[in-house]
């Protein structure tokens, strides 16, 4: 186990200082002067630019700067946003919403994929789950902003279930809507795997043992089909985390929760550069945190990985 | 042991008591159907298959032929007296909260969708493809530098990576930019399959009779292995193809995609949003021609992976 955390987090080495990398050389090619745009009209005096330009480190090499950066992060230092705010403070407040809706989004997918993932599988062919398989393929369709909007006009509009916005003061309850919407839209791939998965495990042969021992349906299922069903669906839900992040952002910003998504929003609609690289660059650090995580569980989870 | 041959111990029935019928040697005999001419069998007996090919036909007339649908030229004048009015002759689906024609404007925004989404595609698939063959095919150090590369790119989420391109290039908002954007980050899952493929194909005989018939490894790669490893491929750019008109509306709805100016599906409903309350329709409609365009994409890519795949067809 120990060999298997120790190669995992060396992987996570190049990609992490890649991915940066890639980010902050695509913001280094960006057209304009940071220091010229900082003063509008009137023009600096050539000592204040210059001194501003070593306080920045921006006349030194491009991975010089880059390690300017990284330095910072490792310290916590995530920069400053486009209106001086330090990304630090803005990622206290918004980033506990984001991640109570992340959760509340997680669990909702995971409650329906796994319940009607299982209950699809089990009736193979039948209504049920031709019905499910159709329902999955058109939630797949739907982009995660149009379905915001059904959902805020008919929930929330017509029939008033919900506030059709959520606003600064949040709690878990006022979430309930965005979190619909997020795991909605990302149940269909968990709940197709999960389908999928049920029906390998049922014709192993440890569950027509069980069977065979005389043991009733509803212990074989829950028992030995689940737990060793759910390896797939929580492994992918890895790789999903990317779409849960960029839908996060869209369905924060349609249902106006102040997360880090909504920040994101706001600052594309602006055009405000320095902010959407910073706020990118922490849905990427997320991102290949949550996968080296959940791959680390996936070891624990099936030992047969760690020897590989 | 002695020298007897071993197939000595078998038994062998008799001829007349084997059970061979005239059926059987004809079976034998007709041509093995390939992997494709499988497949298309296989999809030539499904009703919803055809009816993808239908919608997606009738996108792509719509995308080169326009003026077949709507006689209501592109970025017509809108009158403000037309603000949110109901269907009238010539306009089947009503105007906007700017009084534009909602139907001309889906005719019109469908060019721009698949013109991204197809430019996406091809960019991510060509590059996945490259770096996924030979990846897999030579193997050594050279996987190892394109697969931490794939990495790389695997590691930042291919709308947010989009995001940060769009906003560097802020000035060449266009679907070429777009395109480029899209598809430059979102190749790495193709190569992880491609190169997957790549390896399986690699251990064939007839990569191995290539060699020795004197092609060059790259001679090899390009005329037996790739051919041979393209069945994958063609399922997930099926797929990218819808992930990237998706992609499209998303960025411009998140204001970094295609300018105002620009008639497209993702800005169409972007713009809507704000009349959402009292004109939902001028929502609906272009989500829903959206939607209708990914769903068949979807549906064709997942039919022809369960055609390609007997195995997956066996599961369902």
């Amino acid at each position: 186990m120990f060999a298997y955390i120790l190669k995992r987090l060396l992987q996570v080495i190049p990609v992490f200082f890649g991915a940066t990398l890639l980010i902050y050389f695509m913001v280094f090619s960006m057209p304009g002067d940071p220091i010229a745009a900082l003063f509008g009209d009137k023009p600096p005096s050539p000592q204040l630019l210059a001194e501003l330009r070593s306080q920045y480190h921006l006349d030194d090499p491009f991975i010089v700067q880059y390690f300017y950066y990284i330095v910072g992060i490792f310290q916590g230092n995530m920069g400053v946003t486009f209106s001086g705010q330090s990304v630090n403070d803005v990622l206290a407040r918004t980033l506990p919403v984001t991640a109570r809706l992340a959760i509340m989004a997680i669990a909702i997918e995971f409650t329906l994929a796994i319940i009607i993932g299982t209950i699809s599988a089990l009736r193979k062919g039948k209504l049920f789950d031709n019905v499910s398989l159709v329902m999955s393929l058109i939630f797949l369709a739907i982009p995660i902003f149009v379905m915001c909007f059904v959902a805020q006009y008919f929930l929330a509009i017509q029939w008033g279930l919900f506030k059709p916005t959520v606003g600064a003061q949040n709690d878990w309850g006022d979430l309930w809507l965005p979190a619909l919407v997020l795991g909605v839209s990302l149940y269909a791939t968990s709940m197709r795997l999960m389908r999928g998965s049920v029906i390998d495990t049922l014709n192993q042969d440890w569950v027509r043992t069980a069977y065979s021992k005389g043991l009733s349906r509803s212990r074989v299922v829950p028992v030995h089909t689940l737990r060793n069903s759910l390896i797939p669906v929580i492994t992918n839900s890895a790789t999903n985390f990317g779409v849960l992040l960029v839908g996060a952002t869209v369905t924060e910003a349609i249902f106006n929760v102040p997360g880090v998504g909504n920040t994101l929003f706001r600052a594309t609609q602006a055009h405000e550069g320095p902010t959407i690289v910073s706020f990118v660059t922490v849905f990427v650090i997320i991102y290949v945190l949550v996968n080296l995580a959940v791959d680390l569980l996936y070891g624990l989870l099936d030992p047969r990985i760690r020897y590989v | 042991m002695s020298d007897q041959p071993r197939s000595a111990d078998h038994f062998v029935a008799p001829i007349k008591d084997a059970t061979l019928t005239v059926d059987a040697v004809k079976v034998s005999a007709a041509k093995p159907r390939s992997l494709w001419s499988e497949a298309w069998h296989d999809l030539r007996k499904r009703p919803t298959f055809y009816i993808a090919l239908l919608v997606v036909f009738i996108v792509l007339l719509m995308a080169i032929w326009p003026t077949l649908f709507t006689q209501t030229p592109p970025n017509d004048e809108c009158f403000l007296s037309n603000s949110n009015g109901g269907p009238a002759p010539g306009h089947p689906l009503g105007f906007t909260f700017q009084g534009c024609d909602i139907w001309a404007r889906i005719v019109w925004g469908a060019r721009t969708s698949l013109t991204v989404g197809i430019l996406a595609t091809l960019i991510g698939s060509s590059l996945g493809l490259v770096m996924g063959a030979f990846a897999g095919f030579y193997g050594g150090w050279l996987d190892g530098l394109l697969s931490r590369v794939g990495d790389v790119f695997f590691a930042i989420p291919y709308i947010l990576a989009a995001v940060v391109v769009m906003t560097v290039f802020s000035q060449y908002r266009n679907p070429l930019t777009l395109a480029f954007a899209i598809g430059g980050f979102a190749w790495a899952s193709t190569a992880r399959i491609v190169r997957a493929e790549v390896l399986r194909v690699r251990q064939s005989d007839f990569v191995t009779a290539s060699r020795a018939l004197g092609l060059s490894r790259f001679q090899t790669l390009v005329s037996h292995v790739v051919p041979n490893a393209i069945a994958p491929l063609i399922v997930v750019s099926t797929l990218a193809l819808a992930g990237a008109i998706v992609a499209e509306a998303t960025l411009t709805f998140l204001g970094v995609g295609l300018g105002s100016n620009v008639m497209s599906w993702g800005n169409d409903i972007s713009q809507a949003q704000a009349s959402l309350r009292v004109a939902p329709l001028a929502l609906i409609y272009p989500s829903l021609a959206l939607t209708i365009t990914v769903l068949a994409f979807i549906v064709l890519g997942e039919l022809i992976r369960d055609a390609l795949d007997p195995r997956a067809r066996a599961r369902r």
